[in-house]
């Protein structure tokens, strides 16, 4: 039986947590189809049939698909689901929103949130914001899971040949309507997928002192980050929280500025290849897991840094 | 019009978790339970929906143990109004959570059911979705805004790329972010009026709902730990350790 993953995408460009699924259903089968939804993407459907393992691309091009609504799509995929092993879809605010939904209706327990495929129906997934991993066994004929997305590698953009198949549905009318969606723009890296990451935390005491923060990013050619408390004290907004609760970031080099280090922000960067923390609190947490640890008032350490980084003139873009 | 809100209890999300050293769980004895935190603004915002007069009864929902009682007093003392306990195993699944929850929807008719959006101990986010998709009634998930209409809510939702607002007719189920609102404290003289409602005690095997796991734990794990590092004394030697030591700028 093959696997079938539910894409993410804007309808304008694929996004990397799909071909981060596709490489974790591949670790089990290499025949994977994929469901493709949302309004003017044959570009997106095409482009998919050529990722590596994909044999077959489902598409549906409705205008009703331009804006996510998981009630409209919870019942293709259960519609659908008969013929396969395996439903994956990333573990994002997309997947989430739509997955339990489908296990639900398929009496599955859902797997939430995979970071290792042990064997078809064994998974590794991370619990008490990833102070304990579970390696657990899925025992319902079907898996309904999510995956971890910086906890796989991308799939290679090449080397399929999937058949793109147009499937049809009718969709019952909703009680949820889209009103309007407010996006973060930038032109920095995806926070999610960046090489590198510089993060501000409470210590930063203003909204206009995080211009020190993107000051660095500029720099390094870095995604900003931020902590939960730094999100609740207005000084970014909403999607650029990392930790439990926000996004999973594994960059090479994450800097924590200014973030004490409570579990649940740890929860989120504590796999990056490289930490550095700055913090004028020599006990804070954070530089308990912290490569490199600098004991200094931030406001006196960001600028040195900027002005070291210029000296350097040799940056990696 | 009244409101069902659920409350988990889980270990308090100050408690460093210890996994057991022979691979069955986590260290449970001896160790503070809270309400899991985004449940805490599920209550406060269905507290904040009675306050302005839309709403007359608050009825508190928890699964598991006995102690889940403390929980729901806990949310009685913020001011909901009397509670329900549904027995059950600790680690009853999302899966079968949300059908026991759908069954007290069924009995109890409630306009709104309010959720935290994750429990901190499994961190699955299933139940509201699951609940909302067993009830064919509208989800409006990882709410950080939730504005009450007449007959509808307007419900600005966190998602990956920012903010997504949408529009959810009544009755509906939405899962609360930790951003929804600040949760109050429980007073003493409401503490102790919160001993006094009451709370329904009921069974999984009375609702009929089979809460049998059908996810094997084979082992709990303690992470690989990450060597601490070093500390330099200045940005200049850190820079220099970026650059030639770590090689990652």
């Amino acid at each position: 039986m093959s696997i079938l993953i539910l894409a993410e995408h804007n309808n304008i460009e694929v996004k990397s947590s799909t071909l981060n699924t596709i490489s974790a259903a591949s670790k089990i089968n290499n025949e994977i189809e994929v469901l493709v939804l949302g309004y003017n993407i044959e570009n997106i459907s095409k482009e998919i049939s050529n990722y590596q393992n994909v044999t077959k691309v489902l598409t549906l091009d409705d205008q009703k698909f331009e804006n996510v609504i998981a009630e409209n799509i919870e019942p293709i995929i259960v519609s659908l689901a008969k013929k396969y092993s395996h439903i994956f879809a990333p573990a994002t605010t997309f997947g989430k929103n739509i997955m339990p939904r489908v296990a639900v209706k398929l009496d599955v327990a859902q797997l939430s949130d995979i970071v290792s495929v042990e064997n078809e129906d064994t998974f590794v997934r991370p619990i008490y914001a990833g102070n304990a991993l579970a390696t657990v066994k899925s025992n319902d004929s079907k898996k309904v899971i999510t995956i971890r997305p910086t906890s796989f590698d991308v799939v290679a953009k090449e080397g399929g040949s999937g058949v793109i198949e147009t499937i049809n549905f009718d969709i019952p009318e909703q009680k949820v309507e889209f009103i309007d969606r407010e996006e973060s723009k930038s032109d920095r890296p995806e926070l999610s997928t960046a090489r590198i990451v510089v993060s501000g935390g409470r210590g930063l005491q203003s909204a206009e002192n995080f211009k020190l923060i993107s000051d660095i990013a500029d720099k390094l050619n870095a995604a900003i980050g931020a902590s939960r408390a730094a999100v609740d004290a207005g000084y970014v907004s909403n999607d650029y929280q990392v930790g439990q609760t926000g996004k999973v970031v594994v960059p090479d080099l994450y800097i924590a500025v200014g973030i004490s280090g409570a579990i649940q922000h740890l929860a989120g960067m504590k796999e990056s290849k490289i930490i550095v923390a700055i913090n004028k609190d020599d006990e804070a947490p954070i530089f308990n897991i912290a490569d490199y640890g600098l004991s200094a008032d931030l406001f006196e350490a960001l600028p040195q840094l900027s002005l070291e980084l210029d000296k350097l003139n040799t940056i990696e873009k | 019009m009244k409101i069902l809100v659920t409350v988990k209890r889980v270990i308090d999300y100050n408690v460093q978790v210890r996994v057991k050293s022979d691979g069955s769980g986590v260290e449970k004895e001896n160790v503070k339970m809270s309400m899991n935190p985004p449940d805490e603004n599920a209550v406060e915002e269905a507290l904040r929906i009675k306050e302005s007069g839309m709403v007359d009864e608050i009825i508190v929902l928890s699964i598991g143990e006995e102690k889940c009682q403390e929980t729901i007093r806990t949310a009685l003392a913020m001011g909901a109004d009397r509670g329900i306990l549904i027995n059950a195993p600790n680690e009853t699944e999302p899966l079968s959570v949300s059908k026991l929850i759908a069954k007290i929807v069924e009995i109890e008719q409630p306009s709104l059911v309010l959720m935290g959006k994750q429990a901190i101990d499994d961190d699955c986010n299933q139940t509201a979705q699951m609940t909302s998709a067993l009830l064919k009634w509208p989800q409006a998930t990882f709410a950080s805004k939730i504005e009450m209409e007449e007959n509808s809510a307007t419900i600005t939702r966190e998602i990956d790329e920012g903010l997504e607002r949408i529009k959810v007719k009544i009755p509906f189920i939405a899962s609360c972010d930790l951003r929804l609102n600040e949760p109050r404290y429980a007073s003493l003289p409401n503490i102790m009026k919160a001993k006094k409602k009451p709370i329904d005690i009921k069974s999984a095997e009375e609702l009929g709902v089979d809460v049998k796991p059908r996810i094997e734990n084979i082992k709990i794990s303690e992470p690989a730990a990450r060597q601490k590092g070093v500390m330099v004394a200045d940005v200049a030697e850190l820079v220099q350790k970026l650059k030639y030591e770590a090689k990652v700028i």
